[in-house]
Parts: structure tokens; sequence; C-alpha cells
């Protein structure tokens, strides 16, 4: 009996001493957050240089980008300690700034002498000022991204296409340049038997429910003469947003859906336009150039059969939709010092050359402005060259109320055929107006 | 012997600990036993629920903490009053209400009646038509979601087999016209087992000397049905539809899963407009107003709604 009661004891004691040594070791580690997705699990191979360097293990909690805004809102909402760096999306950057929730990091940069001079200027100013265009820091550029295209290089160099194309439309069948030549083609390919299987023009993002056709229909806008507010007048929209311009760029973006994308895609981002390009379904892609790497490496429709270009120009300007986040330090986090510690060394040139090279993309000038840059991968001059003409959504605090007024706005009037493009653009000055002004703002 | 062992247990408890107990009555020990429940009823029903009668009055907004409440009084209240997307949702709620709670009640009042003729093997068909009601509303909107694609969908090939139509010629999702049919259509593939269920319950509880004493006044089978059958199976029926518009008119689950309210706003219910102000746009105190105007209106209309079902319990 005694010595049963001595074994169980030991066990206990031994139970014991086990958790509390291994939470001894998990004390220090630190969680980075972040969406789940291609360059998420670059970060997680990087990061394990990081451990070996300075000891310090790393947790990762990444979410699908269709709730990464929602939870992680939530946890930065709730001061959670969750996440100890979070890599947020650039549109949060005013409302994490103004609401406490990111370490501010000017000193920080001081100290550690990294400058913001030397990372691409589209990126500072989107991931990392607030207010925008002053020096107040709340990020380091972590994951430069814009929106691309990719094609099917090896449809495009068929003879029998590029003859018929050029018969019909009197140019070479080519990357387009411009919109319209990129409806022109999508047209050409809609509703096309290839190797007896039906293709259809383009891939556009209708996504409703989070950013996806906002996302999308930015592109087009930019290019048509949209812009968010009077550039002498702050948050005085109306005839910038609503301009004659926007409307025939907005009424174009409903064109294109209607006429050249496969049945069903009135609901769909990112991953959809992955799925419809992988399995040889559309001519033509609009989608994340994060996603590019891996689509160069797909078996069925990478390498020779994947070529790339930057989003087409427009009537009136040459514009493209900023993606990309920024890298920040909880506020809430116990672990502060080892996650500034875990910043200084991602802003590394050597570490920020193995995260392009490994499927990242650096914001540091140093890499994508190196002379081997543009020939490291084939769409890295189309990447180098949609990041000097990027633009973004508001990054205002409110940004999600703005950002869910003009979901419900385009997505009525291109997928829902609800009134006018007009109508439409009016309703989202009035809804922008409305939430400006419960800002205090107007 | 109860008594006994109660006497065995109060001389077998420990003085100081008998000397307390004795102090209680009976009602306080029923207080002691039921103050865990609502404590946690309080904690978990009744103070978020004043807590958003609070907030409904207020600016407040859930992340801006740092912001400072103000109060509005009414304005909330008169905003979503005064919107029209608000009411475009409420209209949507009523039409998704309306048909399923009538397709249901149809359709599960006929398969009632068919399972209480007894046939051969009645209680495996009871079994098979109960499973949909016993799957998540997760997978089921999953399962359906491919079930409706239009290229590869099954859904579509039937069609296309029954009618001669292309099969990706319709979108049963992505059409503004189909959408808010596909969404009635599952739920009513869903629900329907569990009104049949309750309106199987009414038909069994009618006596059986009814029926035969109809049947010596040689009342037709038709004459029988609505004299006696629907009558007497009325409240069950109308407990049915109660529990199903209640259910239906908080539907979220299935419409987001599905359409996540589009396409546009044409599958829009209220409670996905209030998540989308709650959870996305974080006007916190516009959607505490929205959802308490829900409240009411979902609690006064089950209210009088109760009042006429307790009328033709009474008949």
């Amino acid at each position: 009996m005694k010595s049963s009661l001595k074994l169980a004891l030991g066990l206990a004691s031994a139970m014991v001493a086990s958790t509390v040594v291994s939470n001894a070791a998990h004390a220090e580690d630190l969680t980075l957050c972040w969406a789940a997705w291609d360059p998420a699990n670059a970060l997680v191979e990087l990061s394990k240089d990081f451990t070996k360097q300075t000891g310090i293990g790393m947790k990762f909690e990444f979410v699908p980008w269709t709730n990464y805004a929602d939870r992680f809102l939530n946890e930065l909402n709730s001061h959670g300690k969750l996440c100890d760096l979070i890599i947020g999306d650039s549109q949060w950057i005013g409302g994490a700034a103004e609401n406490g929730h990111y370490v501010k990091l000017n000193d920080f940069f001081d100290k550690e002498k990294i400058s913001m001079d030397d990372f691409v200027p589209a990126t500072v100013l989107g991931y990392s000022e607030w207010p925008k265009n002053t020096p107040n820091y709340w990020a380091l550029p972590a994951m430069a991204d814009a929106v691309g295209w990719t094609y099917r290089k090896d449809w495009f160099s068929r003879p029998e296409l590029q003859a018929e194309f050029k018969a019909k439309y009197g140019r070479d069948l080519a990357p387009p340049k411009t919109y319209d030549e990129l409806k022109d083609i999508a047209k050409f390919f809609q509703g096309r038997d290839i190797d007896g299987k039906k293709v259809y023009g383009a891939y556009i993002f209708t996504e409703r429910g989070s950013e996806g056709i906002t996302m999308g229909v930015t592109n087009v806008l930019y290019d048509y003469g949209f812009q968010y507010e009077n550039p002498k007048k702050p948050y005085d929209m109306k005839r910038f947003v609503n301009s004659a311009g926007a409307v025939k760029g907005l009424e174009f973006y409903k064109d294109l859906y209607k006429c050249c994308t496969a049945p069903g895609m009135t609901d769909a981002y990112m991953s959809e336009g992955l799925d419809a390009f992988k399995s040889g379904q559309v001519a033509m892609q609009m989608n994340w150039f994060a996603f590019f790497p891996g689509l160069y490496k797909d078996p069925n429709v990478g390498g020779d059969k994947i070529g790339f270009f930057p989003n087409p120009a427009g009537p009136q300007a040459h514009f493209t939709q900023l993606g990309g986040q920024g890298i920040s330090v909880v506020s809430y986090s116990d672990h502060k010092d080892d996650a500034l510690k875990y910043i200084k060394w991602f802003a590394q040139p050597a570490v920020q050359q193995k995260w392009w090279e490994i499927g990242g993309y650096s914001a540091l000038k140093a890499v994508v402005e190196a002379p081997s840059f543009p020939h490291s991968a084939p769409f890295a001059p189309d990447f180098l060259a949609s990041m000097q003409m990027v633009k973004d959504f508001w990054a205002e605090p409110s940004y999600a109320t703005l950002l869910q007024a003009m979901q419900k706005r385009v997505h009525d009037y291109v997928v829902a055929d609800q009134g006018t493009a007009q109508e439409a653009l009016d309703s989202l000055v009035k809804d922008w107006t409305a939430t400006f002004q419960d800002d205090g703002k107007m | 012997m109860l008594n006994r062992t109660a006497d065995n247990v109060a001389r077998a408890t420990p003085e100081p600990l008998a000397r307390k107990v004795r102090g209680i009555s009976d009602k306080g020990l029923a207080w002691l036993f039921i103050s865990p429940t609502i404590l946690l009823l309080l904690a978990i029903n009744i103070f978020p629920l004043f807590w958003a009668i609070y907030l409904s009055f207020t600016n407040y907004r859930a992340n801006r903490s740092n912001e400072v409440v103000k109060n509005l009084g009414f304005a909330n209240y008169q905003r979503i009053l005064g919107d029209q997307d608000v009411w475009i949702a409420m209209q949507t709620t009523a039409h998704f209400v309306f048909w399923t709670i009538l397709l249901q009640t149809v359709i599960g009042f006929t398969l009632a009646w068919l399972i209480d003729r007894k046939f051969r093997g009645h209680a495996f068909w009871t079994t098979v038509i109960l499973v949909p009601m016993m799957l998540s509303p997760a997978v089921v909107g999953n399962f359906w979601r491919f079930l409706y694609q239009p290229q590869t969908g099954l859904f579509n090939y039937l069609v296309a087999f029954f009618t001669g139509v292309p099969p990706s010629s319709f979108e049963m999702l992505g059409s503004v016209q189909l959408a808010p049919w596909a969404i009635i259509i599952v739920d009513t593939w869903m629900w329907t087992p569990y009104v049949m269920l309750i309106c199987l319950a009414g038909l069994r509880s009618i006596p059986e000397y009814i029926y035969e004493a109809a049947e010596v006044d040689r009342a037709s089978n038709w004459r029988q049905f609505w004299s006696i059958t629907l009558p007497m199976a009325l409240p069950f029926i109308m407990l049915a539809v109660l529990f199903r518009g209640i259910e239906n008119f908080k539907m979220f689950d299935m419409v987001n899963l599905l359409t996540g309210g589009g396409p546009g706003s044409t599958t829009e219910v209220a409670s996905i407009t209030l998540k989308r102000q709650a959870f996305e746009s974080w006007r916190t105190g516009y959607s505490s107003a929205f959802a308490i105007i829900l409240f009411v209106a979902v609690f006064g209309l089950a209210n009088i709604y109760v009042k006429a079902l307790n009328k033709v319990k009474q008949r």
C-alpha cells in the first residue's frame, strides 16, 4: 500500500514538474497572426532562422481570408493577447493606430536604425503610416502585394487562335495593355472549345461578404477616373466618387462580368479564381501577386503555360489596387520586447532577400531594386511595375463601414442588376458621407 | 421506509452542519437549489438583453474602445425605421418566412397524414423522412451549395433531365429570381420532417371512437377529414407554425452558407443585415437597436399568435 502511494505521488510530481518545465519552455514563444495562404507557409519556413538565432520559438495563427478580418479585428477590439505580432491588412492601420491596438514603432526604428526610406514608398504609405503622409509608423512593410493578372500563354500562342484573333481585331493576340483590349480577348475566348473543353474569357472578383468585389472593381474604377475624394478638400466626395468616368468604369466592370466570366461566379474571390485558372476554365485571371509563385509552380497550368501582366490602363489613368500588409506589434502582448526583436530581424536585407526567394514579397528597396530582381521570377517585372502604380482603399478607422457600403452598392449593381451605375455610386456617396458625419469628420 | 432513510441521514449529519441546515426553511432550500440556474440565466440572458437596450441608445462601437460613448436618445431607432435597406431586408425575411411555413405545413401535414395510415414499412419511411432534420445546418448548407453548382451540381442536372433546359443555363444561387427559392427549397427539405412530426403527434392524439361514430353516421372520408381530423389537429399545426415562424424569422446559418445574402442583397434577411451592421461595420449601438426592434417584433407577433392558438384549443 505504502509503495503504491509512493509510486502515485512520484508520478503526480513528475507530471506537475513536466507541465511546469514545458510551460517554461513555451513561455518565450511568440504568436504571429496572419491569413492562411501560400506566403504564410513561406513565413513559417523563414521564421525557423529567427528561432535558430534567438532561441525564441514561433507559433502561428493563420485564418482563411474570408474570416481573417472578422477574427483578428475581434481579437484586437477585445484587447486579446493571442497575437504578439500581427500582419494586419493595410486598411486596418487607421483604426488600429487610433484605438491603440498597435505599438507605435518610431522610437524603435530610430534606435535600431531601421529607415522607412529603405522601403518602397507605396508600401510605407499603405502599410505603415497613420495619419497618411506623416512620419508616424505603426508597422514594418512585410508583404508587398497588388492586383495583377495571369493568362494562358499556351492558348495565346496557338497559331490558329492568333490568326483568328488578328483577322477579327486587327492586332496580335497578346497580353492586353488597356481594359478595352482585355474585354476583346475575354470575348474571344468566352465559350470557346479548347482541347474538347468549354472555356471562359476572364475571372474577376465578385465576392460580397468581405472585400472581394471592391478589391476587383477599384482596379477598373481608378483607371476610369474614380477618386475617393477631392484632392484639395478632404472628404468631399461628390463628383469624385460618382464622376462620369467612375460611372463608365462601373458599367465596364459589369459588362465584363456579364459577357466574359464563367457561370456561377457570383460570389467569387481569390480561391475561386485560383480554382478556375488551375482547372483550365479561364483564359485570364485577376488575382493578387502573392499567389503567382504558387501558380507558376502548378504542374498543370504553370511553367511555360502561364504568363503574367499588370493591371491594364483605362481611358483616364493607370492604377492598380494595393494589397499586402505590414507587420505590427500588438500593444496588448506580454512579449512586446521579443516581438520587436522579430521585427528587427525581419527588416534585415538578407532576411528580406530570402523572404522573396521562398515565396514572400519583400518591400525592401535593396531587394526589389537590385539589378537581378526582374530576372528572378517571370512575374517580378510586372510586380515591380504594379508597385509603382498602386492605390489603396480608405484606411480610416471607419474603413469597415466604408467597405461594407461599397460591397453592397457595387454587388447590388454588378451581380444583382439593381439600379444603374450612377445610382449605385450616388448611393455610395451618401453612405460614405453619413459615415464620415458620424465620425465628426464632415 | 422512506422516513426511516431520512431519519438515518439526519442522524448521520454532523451536528454543526445539522444546526445550520435546520435554520433553512423549505422555501429557502428551494431557492438555494435554483439560484445557480437563475444566476446563470441572469448572466447569459437577462444582463445582455438589458445591456443591449442600453447600447441601443448610444453611438457605441465595439471597435472604438477609446471613443467617448454619447447618448443618442431614439436616434438609432429613428434611423433604422427610416432606412430603406432595413425595410427591404424585412420584406425579404417576410417572403422567406411566408413561403417556407406554407410549404412546410402543407407538405409536413400531408406526410404525417400518409404516415398515420400505418401502411407496411411506415416506421422505416418515418425514419428516412426524419434524416434531413438530424443533419447540421452547416453540413446541409455546404452540400446544397455543391448540389446547386451550375456546372457540376446534381440539382441542375435533375432539372435538365426533367425539363430539357441545359444544366449550366441557370444558376440557383447566382440568379436574382432563383436565389430566394433556392433557400426556400433547402429550408423546406430540412425542416418539413419537424412539422410532420408535430402533426403526426396531433393526428395520433385523435381518439379512434370519434371516427367510429362518424362512420356510424355515414360521414364520408372527406367529411371526416374536414370535420374531425383537421380541426382536432389544428392546435398542433399552429404550434408547428409558431416554432418554424420564430425560427425562420431569425434564420441566419442557412442563408449565410448558401448565398451570404446575395446576389447583391436579394436574399439579405434581417439577421444577415444585423450581423453585417454589428460585426462587419461595427455599428454596435445601431445594431443593438435593430436587434431590439426584431426582438419586440417576434415577441409581439408570437404573443398574438399564442392567444389565437389558445382560442383554437378552447373551441
